[in-house]
C-alpha cells in the first residue's frame, strides 16, 4: 500500500476515535465542561496533560529545530521539562486545594480584585491565542503534505475536528480524547526512532543509540563524532558546541521553564483530579510521559541531521529519492543549483549552499529519509496530528472558559443559569476555533517560534502572580496587578518590537542584556516579580479572610479550624 | 489541626521544595549551561558528558525529582495526619452548589 493510502487508514481511525469518546463523554454540566467533573485519575490526568503539553512544537518542530542548533537546542528540552518541576513543587498542589475552575479564579479570589480577575483573562486569552495558531499551523502543514490538500483547507479540517469535540465534550471529552491522542503520539514519534535507532547503531533504544557506534553501513565510529566531522567538514557550526551567548541561553531556558509553569491551559489540567495528593501524582505521571518524548527527541535529532547530510550532500538531483521532490512542492525544501553542475552543494557557507530545508519538516521527513516502511510514514502524519489536536483542543477551552467563566458569570452577568453559561462556554469556543483558524492561515514564523512567544508571556504575567500569591501571604491586590501589568507590557513590547516593528534590529548587538526576543520572558519575570514587592510594601496588607485562604490552600486536607 | 502543627507542616514542606530546587537550578542551569563546557571534557561512551547533561541527563534528574517530592509529600502529610484523599473535593463542591 502506498504511504497516500495508509495515511487516509491511519488518520480516518484515529479521528473516528477521538469523535467516539467525544460522544461517549458529554458534558453535562458547567463542573463537567470546565473540570471534567473533578473526578480525573491521576494516570489519565498525567496522560492527558502529557498530550495537552506536547504539541506541533514538541512532536513537529523541535526535534527538527534542535537538528539545526545542535547544543543550543537544549533550551526548548530542558526548559519544557524543568518547568514540571516548578509546577509539581511550586503551584499544583496549592491549586488543586484551592479547587476552583481557572487560573483568573485563582488570581481574582486571591487578591480579592475584579481588576486582577480582568488582567487574568486578558493574559490567559492572549497567551492561548498565540499558542493555538502555532497549533493550526502545524496541523495545517501535516494536512498539506500528506494529504495533498492545500495549506487552507489542511487548517480547515483541523478546526473542524477539534471543534466538534471540544465544544460537544468541555474538558471532559477533552481530557479522555487526550488520553487516546497520548498513546497515539508517543506511538508515533517512537516507532520511527527505534527503527532508525536499531538502523544506524544496532542499538533499539535511541536514547542510549544517541551515545552509540554507527554500524558498518554508515561507516562506524561514533554517532555524535561523525556528525560533528560531517558538520566541520561541510562549514556548520559543531553540532555537540554551542554557538549562542550563555546568557542568551540561560534566559531562554529560563523562560521556557516560568512560562511552563504559567501556561493556563496546563495549569487548568491539576484541577480536573479528585484531591491535592493526586495533583502531586499526576503532576509525576505527566512528567514521566512527556520525558519518554523529550529524552528521544535529541537523538532523533542527531539521526536525522546524520541521516539528511548522508542522503543529499553531493547527490546528483536528478537521483535524489521521492520524498525530496514531494516536500519541494510545499516549497519547504528549495533546491537552487548555483554552480549549474545538477549536483547538490549542501553547506554552511550561504554564498555557495544550494539547498534550503525547513527545520519543520524534519520529524516528519525523517521516515522517509531513512525510508522507513509506509505504514510508519503514515504513523507519524497520525501522531503529528494528535499532538496539535490535543493541545488545540486545551488552548480552547481556556480561552472558552475565561470568557464564560470569568468574565460572564464571575464579573458581568452573575445571574445567568448554568445552562445560558454552558451556552456561552460552547459559543466561545466556536469563535476562538474560526479566530485561531484564520492566524493559522495567516501567521508568521516557524511553529516552535510562534510558541516560544506565548510561553514569555506566561512567564511574566501569571507565573509570579501564582507563585506569591501561595508563598506570600502579605501580597495584595494592589502589588499583583502592578507585577502583572508590568511584566507582561515589557515583555510583549520587547517581542513586538524586535519580530514586528523592526525586525532588522534583531540581532545580539541591540538586545538588552544579550537576550533575545525568545528568552525575554524570563526578565519580564523577574521584573513582575520585583514590582509586585515593592508595591506591596507601601500599600495595605491584604484582608484577613484572604489570609485565611492563603492559610488554607498550603494544607492539603480538610480547613484549617478558625 | 493547630495553627502550631500547621506552621511546622509549612516549614517541612518549604525546606524540602528549596533543596529541590537547589538540585533542580543546579543541575540544569549549573551543569547544563554554565559549566557545560568545562563538563564536555569528560567523555562516557560516545557522549561529552556536559552535552549529555544539557539535552537528556537533565530531564532524568527532573523526573527523579518529582517523584521524591511526591514520596516525601505523601509522608509529610500521613505524620501530620493531613489526607486529603479522605476528603473528596470539598472546595470545588461548594463552588458548583452556590
Amino acid at each position: 500500500m502506498s504511504v497516500q493510502i495508509w495515511t487516509y487508514l491511519f488518520v480516518a481511525l484515529s479521528f473516528s476515535l477521538y469523535i467516539g469518546i467525544a460522544i461517549w463523554s458529554r458534558a453535562g454540566s458547567t463542573k463537567e465542561f470546565y473540570v471534567a467533573g473533578g473526578g480525573v485519575p491521576p494516570l489519565a490526568n498525567g496522560m492527558a496533560t502529557a498530550a495537552d503539553w506536547m504539541s506541533a512544537a514538541s512532536f513537529i518542530s523541535m526535534a527538527g529545530l534542535i537538528s539545526f542548533l545542535g547544543r543550543d537546542g537544549t533550551f526548548y528540552l530542558m526548559g519544557w521539562t524543568g518547568g514540571y518541576v516548578l509546577l509539581a513543587l511550586l503551584l499544583a498542589p496549592y491549586l488543586r486545594k484551592f479547587g476552583k475552575f481557572t487560573v483568573p479564579d485563582f488570581i481574582g479570589d486571591r487578591y480579592y480584585s475584579q481588576t486582577a480577575r480582568l488582567i487574568a483573562v486578558f493574559c490567559a486569552i492572549s497567551v492561548s491565542f498565540v499558542y493555538v495558531c502555532g497549533q493550526m499551523q502545524g496541523a495545517g502543514i501535516v494536512f498539506s503534505r500528506f494529504l495533498e490538500v492545500d495549506f487552507t483547507t489542511g487548517v480547515l479540517i483541523g478546526m473542524a475536528i477539534v471543534f466538534f469535540y471540544a465544544v460537544l465534550g468541555g474538558m471532559k471529552g477533552i481530557t479522555y480524547t487526550q488520553v487516546a491522542q497520548y498513546c497515539v503520539l508517543i506511538f508515533a514519534f517512537m516507532v520511527p526512532a527505534i527503527f532508525i535507532s536499531i538502523m544506524m547503531t544496532d542499538q533499539p533504544i535511541p536514547q542510549i543509540g544517541f551515545g552509540s557506534e554507527l554500524t558498518e553501513a554508515y561507516g562506524g565510529g561514533y554517532l555524535l563524532d561523525r556528525l560533528d566531522g560531517l558538520s566541520e567538514q561541510l562549514g556548520f557550526a559543531t553540532y555537540t558546541e554551542g554557538q549562542r551567548s550563555t546568557q542568551d541561553v540561560f534566559f531562554i531556558t529560563a523562560a521556557l521553564m516560568f512560562g511552563t509553569a504559567g501556561l493556563p491551559h496546563v495549569i487548568i489540567r491539576f484541577f480536573t483530579v479528585p484531591n491535592v495528593r493526586d495533583a502531586r501524582k499526576s503532576a509525576g505521571y505527566a512528567l514521566v510521559f512527556i520525558a519518554i518524548l523529550y529524552t528521544t527527541a535529541p537523538a532523533v535529532a542527531a539521526f536525522a541531521r546524520t541521516n539528511l547530510i548522508n542522503t543529499v550532500s553531493n547527490a546528483e538531483y536528478e537521483m535524489v529519492p521521492e520524498w525530496f521532490s514531494k516536500w519541494e512542492n510545499t516549497g519547504l525544501i528549495t533546491f537552487d543549483d548555483k554552480n549549474n553542475d545538477g549536483i547538490i552543494q549542501y553547506v554552511g557557507d550561504p554564498a555557495t549552499n544550494e539547498l534550503n530545508v525547513n527545520r519543520d519538516i524534519m520529524v516528519l521527513a525523517n521516515p522517509e529519509i531513512a525510508e522507513l516502511p509506509n505504514w510508519v510514514v503514515a504513523l507519524v502524519v497520525a501522531g503529528a496530528l494528535a499532538a496539535a489536536l490535543s493541545t488545540a483542543a486545551g488552548l480552547l477551552l481556556v480561552i472558552s472558559t475565561s470568557v464564560a467563566h470569568d468574565m460572564m458569570k464571575r464579573t458581568f452577568m452573575p445571574n445567568i443559569s448554568e445552562k445560558q453559561e454552558l451556552a456561552y462556554a460552547r459559543i466561545s469556543i466556536f469563535v476562538a476555533v474560526l479566530i485561531s483558524g484564520y492566524y493559522g492561515i495567516n501567521a508568521p514564523a516557524y511553529v516552535a517560534q510562534v510558541v516560544a512567544f506565548a510561553f514569555g508571556l506566561a512567564a511574566a504575567s501569571f507565573f509570579p502572580a501564582i507563585v506569591l500569591g501561595i508563598f506570600q501571604k502579605r501580597m495584595n491586590k494592589e502589588g499583583a496587578i502592578a507585577g502583572m501589568i508590568v511584566g507582561f507590557t515589557f515583555t510583549a513590547a520587547y517581542i513586538i518590537y524586535f519580530k514586528i516593528i523592526n525586525p532588522a534590529a534583531d540581532t545580539a548587538d541591540n538586545w538588552l542584556f544579550g537576550i533575545s526576543p525568545e528568552g525575554i520572558g524570563s526578565l519580564g519575570t523577574v521584573a513582575n516579580l520585583l514590582v509586585a514587592l515593592a508595591v506591596a510594601k507601601f500599600t495595605p496588607e491584604p484582608p484577613a479572610e484572604v489570609q485565611e485562604i492563603v492559610e488554607n490552600i498550603r494544607l492539603p486536607g480538610e480547613a484549617i479550624p478558625r | 489541626m493547630s495553627d502550631s502543627s500547621a506552621n511546622s507542616y509549612w516549614k517541612a514542606n518549604i525546606r524540602l521544595v528549596l533543596s529541590l530546587l537547589f538540585v533542580w537550578f543546579f543541575i540544569s542551569f549549573g551543569c547544563g549551561i554554565l559549566f557545560v563546557d568545562a563538563l564536555d571534557t569528560i567523555r562516557f561512551g560516545g557522549f561529552k558528558l556536559g552535552f549529555w547533561i544539557a539535552q537528556q541527563g537533565s530531564i532524568f534528574v527532573f523526573v527523579a525529582l518529582i517523584i521524591i517530592y511526591i514520596r516525601a509529600m505523601d509522608k509529610l502529610d500521613d505524620k501530620y495526619n493531613l489526607d486529603s484523599s479522605s476528603e473528596k473535593d470539598s472546595a470545588a463542591s461548594q463552588e458548583s452548589s452556590k
